[in-house]
């Protein structure tokens, strides 16, 4: 879906995950400013194969679940995808959840690289509790928002989280919500390797030991919670990989051992009530 | 209406020809490479292409992220400096 030669960094997540939109049949772009923006080209050239609308942040699902519906009386087949960074959704959350709870027939994409990329790496709610970023230069204070979960709980029609570790899974979860109707939503863990502070040769590694170590979770939800097959095993905790393996990134050089014992049990937390859903 | 000069054209290139970018360039050895495909899905760029012995990179485009050598399970991907 996405055209070489496009702005996007070395090691991008998001052109890997914007590639996987293949396998949505007839996509239509919906973007908020962001990274996003940028990879998709300045007018008159565009890197994506798909039309794609570019709007003001809160705007962004009124836009999509309009364009959904005009295509529909229109007789034009069409899978509108509301794609935002965590930014976009921290700022149009309440068009976000308006949507969801509407069931509007559109798939929203979050690709969340757990800050403010495209700024310079302002914290975001997504932003991990201790990350170091240019508004949290000692490393964020506050605990980070599980989003994906709140649109759990919209009781949305499909909702899913994904990471560019997994590239497999992610194209399998894209093309379900994309033979689906009403409100999809899928969550996309994407690390960034100048926002993270990492080589960019880095990305899939980064994002797979999130997964390993039980940082980000893989599952899905269709009126069901379930693990995914991919990560499902790291729901024992002797089956993950030390949380200090994943944590080595730029961002996180200044933890002491007492803040990873921290991480580590907020994380057992996260997976303790996750599964209170399933 | 005319639509044309409000409409962007999809195009490659639309930040220029991104090879000049790259520092270290991928280079495949066709000896190991057992073409599973791995480089080809996870190449952010989307540049990397099955060829007739292993797979084929458009140099054109890569950015020399160096992801393929990271995904690369047969080692088969070295990455040289420019």
């Amino acid at each position: 879906m996405i055209l070489p030669g496009n702005a996007s960094c070395q090691g991008c997540p998001i052109s890997m995950a914007m590639r996987c939109l293949d396998v949505i049949k007839n996509p239509v772009l919906v973007i908020p400013a962001g990274c996003s923006t940028v990879i998709a080209g300045l007018h008159p050239k565009s890197a994506m194969k798909a039309p794609v609308v570019h709007v003001p942040f809160p705007s962004t699902l009124a836009v999509a679940c309009g364009l959904s519906e005009a295509y529909k009386k229109l007789g034009v087949e069409a899978n509108v995808v509301a794609w935002m960074g965590d930014g976009a959704a921290d700022i149009g959350f309440a068009g976000l959840s308006a949507s969801a709870a509407r069931r509007d027939d559109v798939i929203t994409v979050v690709v969340d690289n757990e800050a403010y990329m495209n700024t310079g790496t302002q914290a975001s709610l997504s932003t991990f509790w201790k990350a170091k970023t240019t508004t949290s230069p000692a490393g964020k204070t506050e605990e980070r928002r599980n989003l994906s979960l709140i649109m759990l709980t919209h009781k949305a029609d499909y909702v899913a989280t994904a990471s560019v570790g997994y590239i497999r899974d992610l194209r399998k979860k894209l093309r379900k919500a994309g033979e689906m109707a009403g409100f999809r939503f899928i969550h996309i863990h994407a690390p960034c390797p100048p926002g993270w502070r990492f080589p960019s040769e880095k990305t899939v590694e980064v994002a797979r030991k999130a997964v390993m170590s039980g940082a980000w979770i893989l599952w899905e939800y269709d009126g069901k919670l379930r693990l995914s097959k991919a990560g499902e095993k790291y729901a024992l905790k002797e089956n993950r990989i030390p949380l200090a393996e994943y944590l080595k990134q730029g961002r996180f050089l200044h933890l002491s051992e007492r803040d990873i014992r921290e991480i580590e049990r907020k994380i057992d937390e996260d997976w303790e009530f996750l599964l209170r859903f399933s | 209406m005319d639509l044309s000069p409000i409409l962007s054209e999809a195009t490659v290139a639309s930040a220029g020809e991104t090879g000049s970018w790259r520092n270290y360039r991928p280079l495949v050895s066709s000896e190991l490479c057992s073409k599973c495909g791995n480089c080809i899905v996870y190449c952010p760029e989307g540049v990397i292409f099955e060829g007739v012995d292993s797979v084929e990179i458009d140099y054109r485009f890569c950015k020399g992220c160096g992801v393929c050598r990271e995904v690369c399970g047969q080692k088969a991907i070295e990455m040289v400096p420019e």
